[in-house]
């Protein structure tokens, strides 16, 4: 279409608008030829699939037959109103919250040592980015067998003497949130810290040494130099941190299928339950959406706020 | 055989994204057949696709086998048999009943999940078809049934009961198997007094818990009111409040493991099964599939002269049959493409031929057709059979004989009961 246009138009012009526009048709030409697939697997694969899902997501459909129990809102309204799924939303906010609490201060703490010069400092950096290489199914199988009664948490506490602080850690549904966070910390702590060591490799040498010649002692050369410059890498992990936080699935089905009684649900074993063992193909999709639109919002809104500093320097021109 | 149903698979997550995958992937199966089998009298010449979840052995040669004897028999019919892992049928036959080319026999469990599947239009009715010989087999092809009509054919049976193990039942100094709940009851006190956990059950699985109150349901209930219930999903008789009552009596006297709340049914050593298969626990409320599950589980070659097995125990004062039992089966349906061929070879497949033949090759635990009865050797198996043979009447697994949505909100909540959360009016209300 493009083509005929040029041609049409290129009779009566004068020469040098036709060059322009030739290269400009190249250039659209050349923006076709390389964004056209990436967007056709975009719009196939990503936009088709959330505007299917908010299609049935507006339907009772239990995957046979035709779609047309149209029900409005009512499985939205039905998903907010079910306690599992609110709680569901509450553990996922819980393992957030924690990961910021918990894993964000230990990945950067450890992190700070591990760029120590320490002796064998690689194999301490292999150790701890271990668990990250593993899958999540076989991460959950592992700590199914050494949480399991009188497992091997469970012998180590006796031998050591502390006996008493043995939990039924999987089935008390008070603790079971807490220790798939423990499990899901040893599993994504390497993976923070090797981000982390990556940003302090960014910092220059020279900082570190013009603030110890100033006078600076260890802690304050850390406090006022090092981690104001970590500052973007700690924002793209807590983005990434909060975003797996959110989508968190495979170690929790797993690991407890999302019980006791619920009380370690999330709301992708929550869509997963409902979607696919109870054929509620209109219901699950309603979740999905919600899903998706929570995790959308965040990213939009973290984007907008917090990460805008660290990519404004990139984008903007000179005098920025 | 069946045993790992799906229902009882282990859930090993997969993903929904690699379901996806799966079931996009479900479209390529080329039906070897286009020809139309006429709608009266045999089929003329055919060629049939098998979905069948005989993914391991021994069953998987066995099915082969019979396909293969089939054709020797029909010459103009040809058979594809194509075994797909257990856990890929929730999601395959959806979507192939959606296409245009589904199987022509599939796997088939009954219940509710068959009333669903039926309302693709695409399932066979294969009431008259089959008049002539489903009454030889046992009452359990009732449990294929939908609206009265028959759309599918079990070929091998279950029925759930307390598997126990008896060196430890005298270790304990129990006697006699249990027949009553007071009678249980002491059972367990006297399995704790001797240090052994009393019961082991998978309650991360939600359905072994299901299974208590579904039995304390039968043992309430009159048969009537049980049936009327999974027909209507109305649940609103008094004795289905009192099944609850009982269920937390018998909660309340602590008959399970430590830690059961976490346990699962059947994956590894600390499952519910592996314990019971290593003598870490008495007694589990299991299905027939039971001592294959476990025997995968321990290292005990002697395993099966330990094994004991007693029906559910009656309930005093309950109006329901003190010796109706739970259960469920495997079986086929047939879709509408080649229903004639179909219907044959699942004539075939319930002959005391194939029958005898599931039972001694270990493929299938309880045959559908009594005439094979005789080929049962394991004696906890003829014990079996035997008070299968006189149970009045055997009531399908709740969670399958009503539809899935709600069958599985109904294990749910008698799951979320079992470790303690939840009324026993919140169970019935359960199902919508």
């Amino acid at each position: 279409m493009a083509v005929n246009l040029a041609e049409t138009s290129t009779g009566r012009a004068r020469a040098r608008p036709v060059e322009r526009r030739r290269a400009l048709m190249r250039k659209r030409a050349e923006l076709t030829l390389l964004l056209g697939p990436a967007l056709v697997l975009f719009v196939g694969f990503v936009l088709l699939p959330i505007g299917i899902a908010a299609y049935y997501s507006v339907h009772e459909w239990n995957g046979f037959g035709p779609i047309d129990q149209f029900v409005g809102l009512d499985n939205y309204r039905r998903a907010f109103e079910d306690p599992v799924f609110r709680g569901a939303i509450g553990h996922n906010l819980i393992i957030a919250g924690l990961s910021l609490l918990i894993q964000l201060p230990l990945s950067i703490a450890l992190a700070l040592l591990l760029n120590r010069n320490l002796r064998g400092r690689g194999l301490l950096r292999l150790v701890v980015f271990a668990p990250y290489v593993l899958s999540e199914a076989i991460t959950a199988v592992l700590w199914l067998l050494i949480l399991q009664p009188d497992g091997f948490v469970d012998q180590v506490l006796r031998a050591v003497g502390l006996g008493g602080l043995v939990q039924p850690w999987l089935a008390d549904r008070e603790i079971v949130l807490y220790t798939l966070f423990v499990v899901i910390t040893w599993k994504y702590l390497g993976f923070g810290i090797i981000l982390l060591l990556a940003g302090l490799q960014g910092i220059p040498r020279e900082l570190r040494e013009a603030a110890a010649l100033d006078g600076a002692g260890s802690w304050q050369t850390t406090r006022y130099v090092v981690l104001p410059l970590l500052g973007p890498t700690i924002r793209i992990w807590i983005f990434l941190s909060m975003i797996g936080s959110l989508q968190l699935f495979d170690i929790v089905w797993i690991m407890t299928g999302g019980g006791p009684a619920g009380s370690s649900a999330t709301m992708a074993t929550y869509l997963i339950d409902h979607g696919f063992r109870r054929y509620e193909f209109g219901y699950g999709s309603a979740v999905a959406v919600i899903l998706f639109v929570i995790c959308f919002v965040f990213a939009l809104v973290y984007q907008r706020y917090a990460l805008r500093r660290d990519t404004a320097g990139a984008l903007t021109r000179a005098g920025a | 055989m069946r045993r790992f149903p799906s229902r009882r698979a282990a859930a090993i997550g997969l993903t929904g994204a690699a379901l996806m995958l799966v079931a996009a992937c479900g479209g390529e199966d080329e039906n070897g057949g286009s020809t139309a089998a006429s709608s009266d009298g045999a089929a003329e010449s055919a060629n049939l696709v098998w979905w069948h979840n005989a993914t391991n052995e021994p069953l998987k040669s066995v099915w082969t086998e019979v396909a293969r004897d089939f054709e020797a028999q029909n010459p103009n019919i040809k058979i594809k048999v194509q075994p797909i892992q257990n856990e890929q049928f929730t999601t395959k036959v959806p979507l192939a009943l959606q296409g245009d080319e589904p199987p022509d026999i599939y796997q088939q469990w009954g219940g509710g999940q068959q009333a669903d599947q039926i309302r693709s239009g695409k399932v066979a009715d294969i009431t008259d078809a089959t008049s002539e010989w489903i009454g030889d087999l046992t009452t359990i092809t009732e449990g294929w049934k939908t609206d009265g009509r028959q759309y599918g054919v079990p070929y091998s049976q279950h029925v759930v009961g307390f598997w126990y193990r008896k060196d430890l039942f005298e270790k304990a100094g129990i006697t006699e198997p249990p027949t009553t709940m007071a009678e249980l009851n002491e059972a367990v006190d006297k399995l704790k007094a001797a240090g052994i956990a009393p019961i082991a059950i998978g309650a991360k699985d939600r359905w072994p818990a299901a299974f208590y109150w579904d039995y304390f349901v039968l043992r309430r209930c009159a048969a009537e009111t049980v049936q009327e219930a999974m027909a209507t999903q109305v649940m609103d008789d008094e004795c289905f409040i009192q099944a609850g009552e009982d269920l937390k009596a018998f909660l309340d006297t602590e008959p399970f493991q430590d830690s059961f709340e976490g346990t699962t049914a059947q994956q590894g050593a600390g499952s519910s099964a592996g314990m019971v298969a290593n003598g870490k626990a008495a007694m589990e409320l299991q299905g027939t599939w039971n001592p294959y599950v476990m025997s995968d589980l321990t290292d005990d070659e002697n395993l099966d002269d330990k094994l004991g097995w007693f029906p559910f125990p009656a309930v005093e004062g309950g109006a329901g049959d003190p010796k109706a039992a739970l259960g469920g089966g495997d079986g086929f349906s047939c879709t509408t493409g080649q229903a004639d061929a179909c219907v044959q070879f699942l004539e075939y497949i319930v002959s005391p031929e194939v029958q005898e033949k599931l039972v001694t090759s270990g493929s299938t635990t309880l045959p559908v057709n009594p005439a094979a009865a005789g080929a049962i050797e394991k004696p906890t198996v003829k014990e079996i059979q035997a008070y299968v043979d006189q149970v009045p009447y055997t009531q399908t697994y709740f969670d399958v004989a009503l539809p899935t949505a709600v069958g599985q909100a109904l294990n749910e909540a008698i799951a979320d009961f079992v470790v303690g959360q939840g009324s026993p009016e919140d169970i019935v209300a359960a199902v919508r």
